[in-house]
């Protein structure tokens, strides 16, 4: 793995393609401040980045207990990568609890830097250990390297005069100074964002955590038991300018996109509720792009008041997760039956009911298909990764305005708090889309007809405000053309018809499905979601091996898209990975008939690379 | 066309559907008033919107030849937040009954009156649930025989106003579905109100609970069984103008003027702008003990939520400037990657 050896003050630097490092502490730690700046620097050192934050659903769950856990992953390499990886090059761990939580998962001959201090024998009772797990015998599969960081950050921090508990808080930068000697990474951004937090009256803890940073650096360099530092060239990107970004901040944004294009106001309406409030979080900071944010009493507020929004002519957008949506149905169906233009987003997590709050699934898909009263499809629309929120809600809401219809964008907590490179759009390219409101009564013999459709079967978008074109809506069943209202036996099945029809339509919206390696062969896996870019890898990995094996990894759910059914007959088996019990291996087959094989895992984790490889290879023996 | 020289007339609010409530129906009569209200607001059927939940109530958008949705259950407040805050410029009537906003959409009512979204919510109360046939409902009196409580009703009902004034509601009145001039009154001042306007009216339903208001309903108990509010005046009621509420202590009680023990200056004069104690203590007026207020219970102005919303938008256009999405993605760290 080593290229090329260089050497900083003393000693030397052995270059390698990519390093998975995973940081795990006490929810109160800062593991995942400290992961994102880890990110953020590696990223801006041009390498490619994959993470997995994992934390508790609890804010501070008791300390030092194994329950309390909080963890973040990162990979970075000078190649691309689509995963935050499988296991781990390196394991920093702030105590005993962190550490037996997750040590499985450090390679053999893997790093382990702990916090010496914190395995004293209160911690040691509170991870529910009985001896220190340092001095097990089966450390000597791992370099460990054992740092006094509690006293040491103590001691770099003295002159600030801050008090025990404050000065404790620096020692995830000390750390963070440790891992940055280690890999090579420039503290800058680091010391930017530290400076921009802690600025006004707190300059005395920036200057003590930039100690503290600088202190963790010194250490690596100076510690006899490191005896090397590592570093990873920048990856060889297409190019543009990048930035990192998260998923939840993709959808944002891109929602921020397709207002623009549409040249429509955003209204987004959301309850809290975990991984979907950051989008709100974000939104709400962009009031000056005249976004209206609004924080509704419950789920159904959320939902109803963007059908309301609609209707006036704004894009309603609400977004959840599966407990949410749930509470959402209802007025699925009435926005469905409305006919109006609105994004449901659902940011999936691990269910039923309350379930993992803070883990992600993929098991809202077929609540989404079919979770409403009646005749009721939507569009089901399904983000790969972080940076692909932003084209997927811009998608979505093109449909939605074009078919006049609700569409379902899932996401889930693996891409909502996952970042990785972006590859910044120049805004001038992203193209308009035509939203038009009737000016005009379609109806030379009477008043306007809400329901008259175009050949998409679109309904005329004619909003309040407008003379001449006053008319009702409801949920109740209504006449095709006048939209009055209709219990006509032979009206609803027409009405039932079109609007599984204009649902079908989407696909002419949408392009045709792309496969990644053959165009025929021995498998295909077929994925969806968050899950792209473990499917990816480990696809890639096995054609490597000489495997006539490709990938199709749907965005478009409900409609599938046109072509999937030729795509699926060229192969000898079909793989379907999902994160739930086989929701679309249910629909593939209803649909297709055809004898999909299922992989399925319901933990509360993304899958690894490798036990995806390995099912491959099984099924292609 | 020049509509706006045009003199808007009750019909120009008629829409062209039949009308499916049963005949003998309270909601006639509110409907008919709405329509000869709304010309006089002055506000043309395109900028109005009628929204509603679900009930026998809740038909009446498609009575009235103006923008209307015909919503779920309870969520008719919802739905109207969104509208008004996406477009200010409409003037928006939420219909709903006692089920519909006080049970199913309790939770939608209150947040609605807290926010002050200025739009017009009337609640026809009927206490009981029509369109389901026949069930109590949340404002159905205890002991009420309905079809869901043969051995009547063990729950204790909600009284709309008190709910309204807890609800921190800027705007609260009742009226009641024959009383067609005071109806309509009320109607008008509830359009005329910045902020969410509360009207509940008193509407027969003479299928499922007839003469639930028949002591305000009818001519000859009326006077005696309500009283009107009146900003700045006295309370007195009764037909021949004899009896008046007078506020001892921290209680109210009704007094006789005809034997001239009590004047007027005595009784409690009406304050739309009083405490919401007052206002509460008011609402807790009930028939047979009291005359039941109908009228304004308050009226004060406090800022909209929709106003509340924008000016934030608008400050932070001021301060920021217009967003600019290349800025945005552009902010923070970036790096290149060369061809």
């Amino acid at each position: 793995m080593s290229t090329q050896a260089s050497s900083t003050i003393d000693k030397p630097v052995e270059f390698v393609s990519g390093i998975t490092v995973r940081l795990v502490g006490d929810s109160g730690d800062g593991m995942q401040l400290l992961g994102q700046q880890l990110t953020n620097t590696s990223a801006l050192l041009g390498n490619d980045v994959a993470t997995f934050p994992d934390f508790p659903a609890e804010i501070r769950a008791p300390r030092g207990t194994r329950a309390g856990v909080s963890g973040f992953q990162v990979q970075f390499a000078s190649h691309e990568v689509h995963t935050p990886g499988d296991t781990l090059d390196a394991l920093v761990a702030m105590n005993p609890a962190a550490l037996v939580t997750n040590l499985a998962d450090l390679v053999k001959g893997g790093l382990l830097i702990v916090n010496d201090d914190s395995f004293e024998e209160k911690d040691l009772k509170l991870a529910k250990l009985n001896t220190s797990p340092l001095e097990d015998p089966s450390m000597e599969k791992y370099r460990l390297i054992k740092v006094s960081m509690t006293r040491l950050t103590k001691e770099a921090v003295t002159e600030f005069g801050l008090s025990t508990k404050e000065a404790d808080r620096c020692k995830n930068f000390f750390a963070m100074g440790l891992v940055y000697w280690l890999y090579g990474r420039n503290m800058d951004a680091t010391l930017r964002f530290i400076h921009g937090k802690f600025s006004g009256g707190k300059s005395a803890i920036a200057a003590a955590n930039e100690k503290a940073l600088r202190a963790g650096w010194a250490y690596g360099e100076t510690i006899e038991a490191l005896g090397q530092s590592y570093n990873v060239e920048p990856a060889k990107l297409t190019p543009g300018t990048y930035r990192n970004i998260m998923g939840n901040q993709a959808l944002a944004w891109g929602l921020l996109a397709a207002a623009q294009r549409s040249g429509k106001e955003l209204f987004y309406a959301s309850y809290p509720i975990t991984p979907a409030s950051d989008i709100l979080h974000e939104l709400a900071r962009y009031k000056n792009f005249g976004v209206c944010t609004f924080q509704a009493e419950d789920e159904i507020a959320a939902v109803c008041s963007a059908i309301g929004a609609s209707y006036g002519g704004q894009m309603g957008v609400t977004t959840s997760s599966g407990p949410g949506i749930a509470l959402k149905a209802e007025a699925m169906g009435l926005a469905l039956m409305l006919e109006l233009p609105l994004l449901v987003i659902d940011v999936q997590r691990g269910g039923p009911s309350t379930g993992l709050p803070t883990k992600t699934e993929q098991a809202d898909l077929l609540q989404v298909m079919f979770g409403r009263n009646g005749e009721a499809p939507l569009p089901v629309l399904a983000a790969r990764s972080p940076g692909d929120c932003f084209d997927i809600v811009q998608d979505a809401w093109m449909i939605a305005t074009q078919l006049m219809i609700p569409v379902v964008v899932l996401s889930d907590g693996y891409i909502a708090n996952g970042a990785e490179p972006w590859r910044i759009p120049d805004v001038t390219k992203l193209t308009e889309f035509k939203v038009e409101h009737p000016q005009e009564n379609n109806n030379p013999d009477g008043p306007f007809k809400p329901y008259l459709r175009n050949e998409l079967l679109a309904r005329p978008w004619a909003i309040p405000g407008t003379p001449g074109l006053m008319h009702r809506v409801g949920g109740i069943e209504k006449e095709d053309g006048s939209g009055n209202i209709s219990y006509d036996p032979e009206n609803h099945q027409k009405m039932v018809h079109i609007r599984a029809q204009k649902v079908a339509n989407a696909a002419k919206l949408l392009p045709p499905q792309d496969v990644h390696g053959p165009d025929s062969g021995d498998l295909l896996v077929l994925s969806w979601g968050g899950t792209y870019g473990a499917c990816l890898t480990a696809v890639e990995r096995a054609q490597s091996a000489g495997k006539r094996v490709a990938l199709a990894h749907l965005r478009y759910l409900n409609p599938f898209p046109s072509n999937l059914g030729d795509i699926l007959a060229r192969y000898k088996k079909i793989l379907i990975p999902e994160l739930n019990m086989g929701q679309l291996r249910m629909l593939i087959r209803s649909r297709y008939l055809v004898d999909a094989i299922g992989y399925n895992k319901i933990k509360g984790k993304p899958f690894t690379v490798s036990e995806l490889y390995e099912k491959i290879i099984e099924q292609t023996k | 066309m020049n509509t706006a020289l045009k003199v808007l007339k009750a019909d120009d609010f008629a829409s062209d559907q039949d009308i499916r409530w049963c005949p003998g129906c309270g909601d006639y009569s509110i409907l008919a008033q709405m329509k000869k209200v709304l010309p006089e607001i002055g506000i043309p059927p395109e900028q109005t919107v009628f929204i509603s939940g679900i009930g026998c109530s809740s038909r009446f958008p498609y009575y009235v030849n103006t923008y209307g949705v015909h919503s779920i259950h309870g969520r008719a407040p919802a739905v109207a937040t969104g509208l008004k805050l996406a477009r200010p410029d409409l003037s928006v009537w939420v219909i709903t009954g006692d089920g519909d906003s006080l049970s199913i959409g309790g939770n939608h009512f209150i947040h609605l009156l807290r926010r002050n979204v200025d739009l017009n919510i009337i609640l026809f109360n009927n206490r009981i649930y029509g369109l389901t046939k026949g069930q109590y409902s949340p404002t159905s009196v205890e002991g009420q025989i309905t079809k869901s409580t043969p051995m009547g009703v063990v729950d204790h009902p909600l009284n709309p106003i008190s709910v309204a004034i807890g609800a921190e509601a800027t705007f609260i009145a009742r009226s009641v579905d024959s009383n067609i001039k005071h109806l309509a009154s009320v109607l008008k001042r509830a359009a005329e109100h910045p902020g969410t306007s509360f009207v509940e009216v008193y509407q027969n339903c003479n299928v499922f609970n007839d003469g639930a208001f028949s002591y305000a309903q009818d001519k000859a108990t009326r006077d005696d069984a309500t009283v009107e509010l009146e900003h700045g005046k006295p309370m007195i009621f009764g037909k021949d103008k004899d009896k008046g509420i007078r506020l001892n202590g921290f209680t109210l009680e009704v007094v006789n003027l005809a034997d001239g023990n009590v004047k007027e200056d005595d009784l409690l004069f009406h304050d739309e702008k009083a405490d919401p104690a007052l206002v509460y203590l008011l609402s807790r007026m009930r028939h047979p003990q009291f005359p039941e207020p109908i009228g304004v219970f308050r009226n004060v102005v406090h800022e909209t939520f929709e106003d509340a919303v924008r000016g934030q938008i608008d400050q932070a256009v001021q301060q920021r400037g217009p967003g600019d999405l290349q800025k945005l993605f552009n902010s923070g760290d970036t790096w290149t990657v060369k061809a």
